[in-house]
């Protein structure tokens, strides 16, 4: 059973995501946390205590990748609620008479605002490592909000020391440790870049190996197995061909078509069910889609009449090869399924055959789509068409 | 291209030095795998004359130079840069060689980029022999060869999007042109698209044709964005 760990969120958040998290590890209400966190808070300041502590210690959520990107308050919003907070706690204590100096409001409140912002924006770039695709494109934003935060901070130590009356006497001492620090930097600027260079050559590194590894999982689990059963077939041709062409198609599958961004629309299932077919009746198909939709109800009655087209094309034409042709129109669907057998007639077929008379024009008819059916000694055609509902 | 004075019917049968009407082509096959290059030559066997072999771009430039074959068939992913490199460093000096293109792989990427590099069409390797001497014949006397795959991509690429034509000549398809490359992805040859649209099989081999220079030719913004992700624009 896996460990459940308290988190904090990401989405959804007001200052740092603390409570929405601590509500979901406990499963109450996140307003019940929140006014914990309040009535605390007035006990002498331990909910502040508190909610940096956690704010902190408890890592950010990583973000699931197949979640749809979640409901993010603007920047803007937040801050107006991080505004309002810090507001209001400085009213509570004035009004309760603890409040500082008044001299101290300002630098309290700039030297804060920068922090919070330098905090949140560590979490911000937490946030971009999970979304590993993030990191370009993000501008200079980052480092603006780092440099805001830095000068609000420098800011408000700089108005404090004033407001004490201090600022003459700190001068020298200021300078003197600014030389102190310009001059660590620059002696030990090489150090930091080289081991910031480091560490993200270790990280490409170590994903490069990650893929090379799923790489040989991958070959290791499909193409080595069917060569495996290829090998002890050999003596028969037909299930050599078809385990070339299943192990063909997966393969491709796994090369050329973007992974999961495929899933639940037409053309994948016009390729699936093909593949399923191929696999039971030994013709190899070959499938062409031309644009692509969601699929509904009505599209999966019609996969049903393809399917049952390509069976019998399958089945009967005896034919190398059975061309499949989807094209996905604005209006309408159309899918032609074409083979070279000998054909047949279909005026003749006898009413007690269920499939091209059930299997595919009645339930084509149905759905308020259409089957047409051409045949000659040349090869047999099905053309399917489904107009598309308009949602 | 021939000049103007020139001109008439003739074009197609006069133009390629070799490529007379009676003998068998001449074929350089380039494949980076000795085996695929081996079955090929057996099953093309009396159809055509294999003239050299090469299995890298490099070795390929200097075999097609130095043979000046009719037809090249060429494999899509090629050691030292790709399938599309050979034509783009030959057809500069010798415009009559054909290039066919032939593939395993499916990614649009791949066959458009080829294709704009100059060959004149794109089968997979899955292909019967007689089907593929069919296709180096055509491509032999000047035709373009579509497989039902590349008939759907030009589909796809052209169908119509927000974004108008930059080029109206040749960043659309006439309906007759859209109409022939349904036919083909749908999988009927060019004599039975021919009989099904009541045209001759010349005016079929004329669309396709028109398709391909469209194809090579057009900078519509989804064929552009295939090709530079190959980087060959």
């Amino acid at each position: 059973m896996p460990v459940r760990r308290l988190y904090r969120v990401a989405d959804g958040r007001v200052v740092a995501g603390v409570s929405t998290g601590v509500a979901e590890h406990l499963a109450v209400d996140v307003l019940f946390v929140r006014l914990a966190f309040v009535l605390l808070a007035l006990a002498g300041g331990a909910g502040v205590l508190a909610y940096v502590g956690l704010w902190l210690f408890v890592p950010q959520r990583p973000r699931d990748p197949s979640e749809p990107a979640g409901r993010r308050r603007a920047d803007h919003e937040s801050l107006l609620a991080l505004a309002a907070l810090a507001l209001g706690l400085l009213l509570v204590a004035h009004l309760l008479g603890l409040g500082a100096p008044p001299g101290l409001t300002w630098p309290v409140l700039l030297g804060g605002a920068g922090l919070v912002i330098l905090w949140r924006q560590a979490d911000d770039d937490q946030r971009a490592r999970w979304r590993a695709a993030a990191f370009r494109g993000r501008g200079a934003s980052p480092w603006l909000r780092t440099l805001l935060g830095i000068a609000l901070v420098a800011v408000g130590g700089g108005l404090f020391l004033a407001a004490e009356g201090q600022l003459r006497a700190a001068r020298e001492g200021l300078i003197a440790t600014l030389v102190v620090v310009a001059g660590l930097a620059l002696v030990t600027g090489p150090f930091w870049l080289r081991t910031v260079r480091e560490l993200s050559d270790e990280r490409r590194e170590r994903i490069r190996s990650q893929e090379r590894a799923e790489l040989a999982a991958h070959v290791h689990d499909s193409v080595l197995h069917t060569l495996a059963l290829i090998q002890r077939r050999a003596e028969d041709p037909r299930e050599v061909q078809r385990l070339a062409r299943a192990q063909e198609r997966a393969l491709r599958t796994w090369l050329y078509r973007p992974r999961a961004a495929h899933e639940g629309t037409l053309s994948a299932a016009v390729e699936r069910v093909a593949a399923e077919v191929e696999e039971g009746h030994g013709v190899p198909f070959d499938v062409v889609v031309v644009g692509d939709c969601p699929l509904d109800a009505a599209l999966g009655a019609m996969l049903l009449a393809l399917r049952e087209a390509m069976v019998n094309a399958a089945k009967y034409a005896g034919c190398a090869t059975v061309s499949v042709y989807a094209e996905i129109e604005p209006e309408q669907v159309t899918v032609f399924v074409r083979d070279r057998g000998p054909g047949f007639d279909p005026e003749a077929v006898p009413t007690d055959r269920m499939g091209v008379r059930e299997s595919i024009a009645g339930r084509m008819d149905r759905n308020r789509g259409r089957a047409v059916i051409r045949s000659s000694e040349e090869g047999t055609e099905v053309e399917l068409s489904m107009p598309r509902s308009l949602s | 291209m021939t000049a103007g004075a020139s001109g008439g019917p003739g074009e197609a049968g006069g133009g390629a030095p070799g490529g007379a009407p009676g003998g068998v082509p001449r074929v350089v096959l380039v494949d980076d795998h000795r085996l695929f290059r081996a079955g090929v030559r057996a099953e093309l066997g009396e159809a055509v004359e294999v003239v050299g072999e090469a299995e890298d771009v490099e070795q390929a430039v200097a075999v097609v130079t130095a043979t000046r074959p009719d037809v090249v068939l060429l494999d899509v992913h090629l050691p030292g840069g790709g399938g599309a490199q050979v034509p783009l460093r030959v057809l500069g000096d010798l415009p009559d060689v054909r290039f066919l293109a032939v593939s395993v792989s499916d990614a649009a990427d791949d066959v458009i980029g080829v294709i704009r590099a100059g060959a004149r069409g794109y089968v997979t390797k899955t292909i019967t022999g007689t089907e593929l001497a069919a296709a180096v014949r055509r491509v032999a006397d000047g035709d373009a060869v579509f497989s039902p795959r590349l008939a759907g991509f030009v589909l796809d690429a052209f169908s119509a999007t927000s974004v108008p034509p930059a080029d109206e000549e040749l960043d659309r398809l006439s309906p007759r042109e859209r109409e022939v490359m349904r036919l083909i992805a749908r999988g009927y040859a060019y004599k039975e698209a021919a009989r099904a649209l009541h045209i001759s099989v010349k005016t079929v081999e004329t669309h396709v044709s028109a398709v391909l220079r469209k194809l090579q030719l057009s900078n519509r913004h989804e064929l552009t964005r295939w090709a530079s992700a190959r980087r060959l624009v």
